[in-house]
Parts: C-alpha cells; sequence; structure tokens
C-alpha cells in the first residue's frame, strides 16, 4: 500500500511539473506542498532530474539525428576521406595542402625533413587495367632545407642513398628471423628498397627474387641495424582457408607510418575473374595495403593483400599463402648462392586469443616498404 | 543596377532561418548545415594529422554545442555559422591533439576563428551531467533502460509501453517504471552535484 502512495505521489509530482493539473488540483497540490517539507523536498528534487533528462534526452536525439544524416549523406558519396579522392584535381589540391604543413612543421621544427606523400594510385594495364587497381603506392619525395635563424638546427638522416628517387611503397612482412620478407612484386617499382619498421626505423634491404606473374617478392634486409628476432609470432597457412573466415590485416596505408588494422572477411575461395592463386576478401583496403598480411584468427597467414575492386566498394583481392611456399622454392633454384630461407623455423603462432595482444606482439615483424632507383 | 544589400539581407535570413530549423530538430537544416560545411572541418583535421574518423567526430560534437546554444532564448550568435563552426572543430581539435601529445605546431588554416572560451565551459559543464546521466542509464540494465528511454526519450505512454513490454496493464508498467525511476535517481544523484 505504501508503494502504491508513493507512486501516486510521483504521478501528481510529474503531472504538476509538466502543468497538466487543473487550476483547482494545483491550488490542493500547492497547500499539501507547503505543509509537508518532505514533499516539497521531492519536488525540488524531481524538478532537478527532470531537468536534467530533459537536457539529456534532447541532446541524445539530437546526436542520433545528427549521426543519421552524416552516415546518409556520406554512403550518398558526399564526402570520402582523402585517401579515396582519386581525380588528378583534387590529388593536386591536397598535395599542395600537404606542402603548406610541410614547410610550417620545417619552419618551427627547422630540420631537414623527409616528406612522403601518396600521389597517385596506380592502374597496371597488365592487370585488367580498369577493373582492379593495385594498392601500391606512387611516391614523390621532397627534401626541405629549412634554416632558423641561419642555422640548420637539427637534421633527420634517411637511409636513402643520396639522389635517389621514391618510385613505390607499401607493405610487407618478416617470414625469416634471418630478415627476409614477403610483400607484392608491383610495390617494387624500383631496384632498390628500404623497410620502415613499424617503430619508424629505416632499414636497408635487397630485392632477393621477384614473381611479377604471382606477384610476389622476396626481400632481405641487410643493415647491421637490424636486430634479428628470435621468432615469428605467426605462422604461414599451406592449406586453403574455409569461406566466411574472419580475418584481419595490419598494413601502411597511411603517409605517416603508422601501422593500420583492418578487418573482414574471406568472400570467395578464388579471386579476380576466377583467379585460383587468389581469394577475394571483404575489407577495407586503401592504396599501401599491398603486400599486407591476412591473417585468421589463429595468427596464421592465409594471404597476401595485392588489388581491389575499382567499383565495388570493400571487395579486394589476396594471393594465397601457399604461393608464398613456391616463390621460396623458385628463389632457391634460382639463387643457388644465396643462404637457404627457411620459412616455418622459429614460427609459432600467437597462442593469445586477445587480438590487441596478438597485433602487439606482430606490429614489429609488418614493414613499411619504400623502394627507389 | 544590382542591389547588393539584398543578396546580403539574404545570407543572414538564410542563416536564422537555418539556425530556427536547426533548434527544432528539422532534419533538412541538419542536413544543409552538414553539406554546407562539414567538407571544410574534414580538409583542416586531415591536414593537422586526423582523419575522417576525426572529422567525424569532431563535427559532430560542434553540431551539438552549436544545437545546444540555438536552444536557449536569449542565443545570440556575432558571427557567421561557419566561421562558429569551424571555431568549435578547431577548439575540441586542439584539446584532442593535446591530449595525445601530438600538438606541436601551429594548426594549418586558413580559416577565420572567433575565441569560443565562454561557449566550451558552459558546454563542459552540461556534457559532464549528461555523462552522468549516461552512465547512471546504461548501468540499470534491461527492461528498465529501455522502459525509462521510452518513457523520457521517446515520450511514449504507458499504455503504449504496457502493450511493448507486454504487461497485462498499464498500472503493471507504471509500477515497474516507478521502480526503475527510483533505481535511475539514486544512481544519478550519487554522482551529480546539486551545489554545482
Amino acid at each position: 500500500m505504501k508503494q502504491l502512495d508513493d507512486i501516486q505521489l510521483l504521478e501528481a509530482i510529474e503531472k504538476y511539473l509538466a502543468g497538466e493539473m487543473s487550476a483547482s488540483e494545483v491550488v490542493q497540490f500547492e497547500t499539501i506542498r507547503k505543509q509537508t517539507p518532505e514533499i516539497d523536498q521531492m519536488v525540488v528534487e524531481h524538478d532537478m532530474f527532470l531537468h536534467e533528462m530533459g537536457y539529456y534526452a534532447n541532446r541524445k536525439n539530437f546526436s542520433k539525428l545528427s549521426a543519421e544524416t552524416f552516415h546518409s549523406l556520406y554512403n550518398a558519396g558526399e564526402w570520402a576521406p582523402i585517401d579515396e579522392q582519386t581525380t588528378k584535381f583534387k590529388v593536386i589540391q591536397l598535395w599542395s595542402k600537404y606542402k603548406k604543413v610541410t614547410a610550417i612543421a620545417a619552419t618551427v621544427g627547422g630540420f631537414i625533413a623527409l616528406f612522403t606523400s601518396t600521389l597517385v594510385m596506380y592502374f597496371s594495364p597488365s592487370l585488367n587495367g580498369s577493373q582492379v587497381l593495385q594498392l601500391s603506392k606512387a611516391i614523390e619525395v621532397i627534401k626541405k632545407n629549412q634554416q632558423v635563424q641561419g642555422h640548420i638546427l637539427n637534421e633527420v638522416k634517411t637511409k636513402l642513398p643520396e639522389n635517389a628517387k621514391l618510385l613505390s611503397g607499401g607493405s610487407g612482412f618478416l617470414i625469416d628471423t634471418k630478415g627476409y620478407i614477403i610483400t607484392n612484386a608491383h610495390v617494387l617499382k624500383g631496384n632498390g628498397a628500404i623497410v620502415i619498421n613499424s617503430l619508424g626505423q629505416e632499414l636497408n634491404a635487397t630485392i632477393v627474387y621477384a614473381d611479377k606473374a604471382v606477384d610476389l617478392a622476396l626481400l632481405k634486409i641487410i643493415d647491421s641495424d637490424f636486430n634479428q628476432p628470435k621468432s615469428i609470432p605467426y605462422s604461414i597457412r599451406k592449406k586453403t582457408t574455409e569461406l566466411g573466415e574472419e580475418i584481419y590485416t595490419l598494413g601502411y596505408p597511411r603517409n605517416d607510418n603508422d601501422i593500420v588494422y583492418g578487418k573482414g572477411y574471406l568472400s570467395a575461395q578464388s579471386g579476380f575473374e576466377g583467379d585460383s592463386n587468389a581469394y577475394q576478401i571483404q575489407i577495407s583496403a586503401n592504396p599501401g595495403y599491398s603486400g599486407a598480411p591476412i591473417f585468421n584468427n589463429n595468427a596464421e597467414i592465409i594471404g597476401i593483400i595485392n588489388t581491389r575492386q575499382k567499383q565495388a566498394e570493400g571487395v579486394a583481392f589476396a594471393i594465397k599463402s601457399s604461393k608464398i611456399f613456391d616463390l621460396i622454392e623458385a628463389a632457391q633454384k634460382e639463387q643457388t648462392g644465396e643462404k637457404t630461407v627457411r620459412i616455418a623455423k622459429n614460427m609459432s603462432a600467437s597462442k593469445s586469443s586477445d587480438r590487441k595482444k596478438q597485433i602487439g606482439d606482430m606490429k614489429n615483424f609488418i614493414f613499411n616498404i619504400r623502394s627507389y632507383n | 543596377m544590382t542591389y547588393l544589400s539584398i543578396n546580403i539581407l539574404k545570407a543572414e535570413y538564410n542563416e536564422i532561418a537555418l539556425l530556427k530549423g536547426l533548434a527544432n530538430n528539422d532534419s533538412k537544416a541538419v542536413e544543409t548545415l552538414y553539406k554546407n560545411h562539414f567538407s571544410t572541418i574534414q580538409h583542416f583535421i586531415e591536414n593537422n594529422n586526423g582523419s575522417f574518423d576525426d572529422a567525424r567526430d569532431v563535427f559532430q560534437e560542434a553540431m551539438i554545442t552549436l544545437y545546444e546554444k540555438v536552444q536557449s532564448e536569449s542565443f545570440t550568435l556575432t558571427c557567421q555559422i561557419r566561421t562558429y563552426l569551424f571555431s568549435i572543430c578547431k577548439h575540441l581539435w586542439l584539446k584532442r591533439l593535446q591530449q595525445m601529445g601530438k600538438y606541436s605546431t601551429p594548426l594549418s588554416t586558413q580559416e577565420e576563428s572567433i575565441s569560443v572560451e565562454t561557449d566550451m565551459e558552459a558546454f563542459e559543464k552540461k556534457d559532464a551531467a549528461y555523462a552522468i546521466m549516461d552512465r547512471a542509464l546504461n548501468s540499470l540494465g534491461e527492461p528498465c533502460k529501455s522502459l525509462l528511454e521510452g518513457y523520457y526519450l521517446n515520450k511514449k505512454g504507458m499504455q503504449e509501453l504496457a502493450a511493448e513490454f507486454g504487461y497485462t496493464n498499464s498500472d503493471n508498467a507504471k509500477n515497474q517504471k516507478y521502480k526503475c525511476l527510483m533505481r535511475l535517481k539514486k544512481l544519478f544523484f550519487s554522482q551529480y552535484n546539486i551545489g554545482d
């Protein structure tokens, strides 16, 4: 009975505060309110609560409206992230903006900055040209030599040889603790290569072997700064992978050498136009992802991203991981002098089921690749 | 001969109409604001260490700030909407960069901006109360959360809610709502400082 009274009392307070009482009810209610301090206190408190609740409701409803408006405009193609703006005009516009940022950074920091930026996506005519995009980057190097008050304050050195011209870039991953890295052949447009780890450290590398038909290449880090790891926290899957399996990737699609994580699923057992050497995957893949490993939930590499379909959003293709073994075999046949590459030695898939932990372990083994002449 | 003043007046009128629409949750007004101003913010954020998603989040917060500003009756906007939105976004983005420890150089922009410190302080206070309510509601669990949201956010009647939640009559629904509300108020006031 007590609770029923409480419910009625609250109902009355809400009615009163909402101004829904008749004039006589108001008079009656206000008399009770004056005579009973507890009720008066409840009215004050509930008024404050309703005020905050009203504010909360308004804001929540508006946030929803605003977010939905953004989404429908975004889906209608009103805007796209800069990475996806492909027309030449926009690229040039973008480039001039980046140049401005560099100039300001260089003025203030006062160092020789090496600045690279994505300029154009590369269309390969041999790969059914207009329908499939390779995901490597074409790169332009700008060296800024900015002096502050007549002095060079600091200097950042790059391992690129002097006068080297950066041509392309993408991602790659370690398959042997001795420093062997797998990437796409199309990522390497020049004769030389440097690789950059997730901490931003540059290392010199040589191109050991490349197979343009399969679009895979083998690099080796040759640099005294390279600390050979004891083991590699993932393995390479020899068998094919099931349809619908959840996958993820780590690569370098951005200009700032920050490694980027992406998640998706395997959407077909064959690649573009039925290519049996590839998988079709559903993942958001931007230029720079070329050569990035595709992992399954057991930290096994199942493929290497290399292309995406131009028209269909999120549709990308990956070379099957079994092709890595074929590539190593071919490389060893051709290069008898080359020390044997030992895939799967010292490789053990990270046992951790925690994705964040897995990624934390893996990211040091995935490299940003730059090729130059 | 053309009267330039008419164009100017018309522009001002359009902005006022737009803000009135915004105050009334008019989706057309919200859409127009996004269409007219988001790309400026996108470029600003993407050129200053941010991503497209950062731009989306910052702009969303600026829209909420503007929305709340136009709710108050004494509302006056002393500059163009473009300048106001940009100033808010700039303030928010600077703050976020500082939190990430990334801020080292002056932000690159050619946009005009005004000082929005006072507005932002007022907003941050309200923001704190909003966060307390949000936490309180989310820690209630179901069906309490949905029941109270149905009543206070979506303004549904007790009868409608009784049907939706499968209560035999609206008195049962009222009873349940009362219990839920008491729990919510307790959670809310345990963190909310009345003096503030």
